[in-house]
């Protein structure tokens, strides 16, 4: 299993990464490697899955939908990089 | 009484001393911070020091301790740096992180600070809990107390030096594939990892979300499940966890394993395996027939997939759950000229190289053409092996393996060579993908006197198994293990 510069290339651009060329030569060999390892789940092709629910035992747990003050917004506010009033400030998301 | 003893106490042996008035919660906090400053240069287990907060919770402590107080009343305990106690820093060991302070507490936190113990520093990690040598943590290796050459095990090797090197009395760590059993292994320490939903994650920074547990370092197994105890239980702000009752657990800590069905995996004892660590569990395996346990040679059949599932699940989580470190609302914020940019620039420097490498890894594998070949496979590995768990565990109440194929290994063997790096996980991450309990027992010290740990594993919701059969393990081999450590 190895993968392209090109896919690096895709994957980081995806992932909101940079590298430089040597860090993506690097990782492609070590991506490679890795996946070439995770490749050996191929053997399990066509086993039927056993559905064992035992660990989840089958419930989904909801809480009621309360507003509950648990910090108060100036320890937030406080630690964003970029603020003006109660908001967050960011650049303009469309140019 | 000198100072040297007071970092050499259990937590009931420390809770004793206390409520008898022998000695103060301040004098025991002032030891262990005298402790840190003498060894700590050396180990590096913690990035922050509490000293004066410390100092003041132990004087809070000493107002209320009576002799049927919570045992853990003025005990000095560490928090891995990956888990929110409010008002104190949690970096995750990432520079993206590196002036974060928490805002809330995070539910086990809530709930042992109903003791009043004393919250000594935060400690050491693997970036985001990457790792199984603290190597990628970009404020220093951890080195571990038995041999400064040597890894403290990871991600939790701060946690675990720590309690290992006299610095606490007992630990928080967490464990996605390893993280708490293989640092206790390496340390000479108890390390639990309980059943997947037994206890909150609200409030530890995620890594692998369906995988991710509390766990707790100590030096003994009724140290381990005293504080366990505490935090255990269903938490409505994690909505994974389940509404069973917590058991008593102090009541299943018995000498004895009498009538105990124990497994012995023979997947778990393959080629890769130190000789010295095969003898050492081999020994343990023993003295549980000894102590009256059937031990019985079994097969996990899908365990060779443990470590390939973990390495597409985890991956893909984690290039989720740290999409929110982008530079806009907390941490490192490098300003572009566009918001976009700001993301790049933000993360490239933010992260450390095995933050980035999983990212990728993860974004690959969940990316459009590439998910049914890999994320769907590692799912239904993950249930065949949670099946051959459930399948064993109508057969035993334990399974007995190494915690790790390896004692420490030296600082910087590893490092080069991810991929070998992640196989120091294999005897591990099995329980993760399964959601079952495990707990790391010091089981021996090899020649060169680095400890080995046993691993015991219970179904689901078992821990008490855990205890017990941990408890009656280190009272019947009764080790005296002690780093020496210059001071």
């Amino acid at each position: 299993m190895s993968i392209s510069i090109e896919e690096v290339d895709r994957i980081a651009k995806l992932s909101r990464l940079k590298f430089t060329d040597d860090e993506k030569q690097k990782l492609q060999s070590e991506m490679s490697d890795i996946l070439g390892y995770v490749d050996q789940l191929k053997k399990i092709e066509g086993k039927i899955p056993s559905l064992d629910m035992s660990q989840q035992d089958g419930i989904n747990l909801m809480r009621d939908d309360v507003v509950e003050i648990t910090s108060e917004p100036e320890e937030f506010l406080h630690q964003a990089p970029g603020r003006e009033g109660n908001y967050i400030k960011v650049k303009s998301v469309l140019e | 009484m000198n100072k040297m003893n007071l970092n050499e106490l259990t937590v009931k042996e420390a809770a004793r001393k206390l409520q008898s008035k022998e000695i103060s919660a301040v004098e025991l906090t002032q030891a262990h911070l005298d402790r840190i400053k003498k060894v700590d240069g050396d180990v590096h287990a913690f990035l922050y020091v509490a000293e004066k907060e410390a100092i003041a919770q132990a004087e809070e402590a000493d107002k209320i301790i009576t002799d049927n107080i919570s045992p853990l009343t003025g005990i000095p305990y560490a928090v891995k740096d990956n888990i929110l106690v409010k008002g104190y820093q949690a970096t995750a060991a990432s520079k993206i992180l590196e002036n974060y302070k928490a805002t809330y507490d995070a539910t086990a936190i809530k709930r042992i600070k109903t003791s009043s113990p004393v919250m000594i520093g935060k400690t050491n990690l693997d970036e985001f809990a990457m790792g199984g040598s603290t190597e990628n943590s970009p404020y220093g290796v951890t080195k571990n107390p038995y041999d400064l050459t040597r890894v403290s095990g990871g991600s939790s090797g701060g946690s675990a030096a720590a309690v290992a090197a006299g610095e606490a009395l007992f630990a928080f760590g967490t464990d996605t594939g390893g993280s708490v059993r293989q640092p206790a292994s390496f340390c000479g320490v108890v390390g639990l990892k309980p059943t997947y939903g037994r206890v909150s994650r609200y409030g530890l920074m995620a890594m692998g979300s369906s995988l991710d547990q509390l766990g707790v370092f100590a030096r003994t197994v009724e140290d381990t499940a005293m504080v366990f105890q505490q935090v255990a239980g269903p938490d409505e702000y994690d909505t994974t966890t389940l509404p069973k009752p917590v058991p008593e657990y102090s009541t299943f800590l018995k000498d004895d394993v009498k009538g105990m069905k124990v497994g012995v995996p023979k997947e778990y004892f393959g080629e890769g395996m130190d000789p010295e660590v095969r003898e050492i569990i081999n020994n343990a395996i023993k003295k549980f027939e000894e102590l009256g346990a059937t031990v019985e040679e079994m097969s996990l059949p899908h365990a060779e997939y443990s470590l390939a599932a973990y390495y597409i699940i985890m991956p893909v989580e984690v290039s989720a759950n740290l999409s929110r470190y982008d530079g806009v609302r907390y941490g490192l914020s490098i300003p572009g000229k566009s918001l976009e940019e700001t993301y790049y620039n933000s993360r490239s420097d933010g992260f450390g190289k095995e933050a980035k490498r999983r990212i990728m890894i993860g974004t690959y594998a969940s990316s459009a053409g590439y998910f049914d070949a890999y994320y769907k496979k590692a799912k239904l590995a993950q249930d065949l092996i949670r099946h051959d768990f459930n399948e064993a565990f109508k057969k035993y109440d334990i399974l007995l393996t190494a915690t790790a194929p390896t004692p420490a290994f030296k600082i910087g063997e590893k490092s080069a060579d991810p991929l070998s790096m992640y196989l120091a996980d294999i005897y591990t991450v099995g329980l993760n993908i399964a959601g079952v309990p495990g707990i790391s027992v010091p089981a021996g010290i090899t020649k060169a006197g680095l400890p080995v740990g046993l691993q015991i594993i219970a179904p689901h919701f078992k821990e008490e198994n855990l205890f017990w059969a941990g408890h009656a393990f280190e009272q019947s081999l009764n080790l005296k293990l002690k780093p020496q450590l210059a001071e």
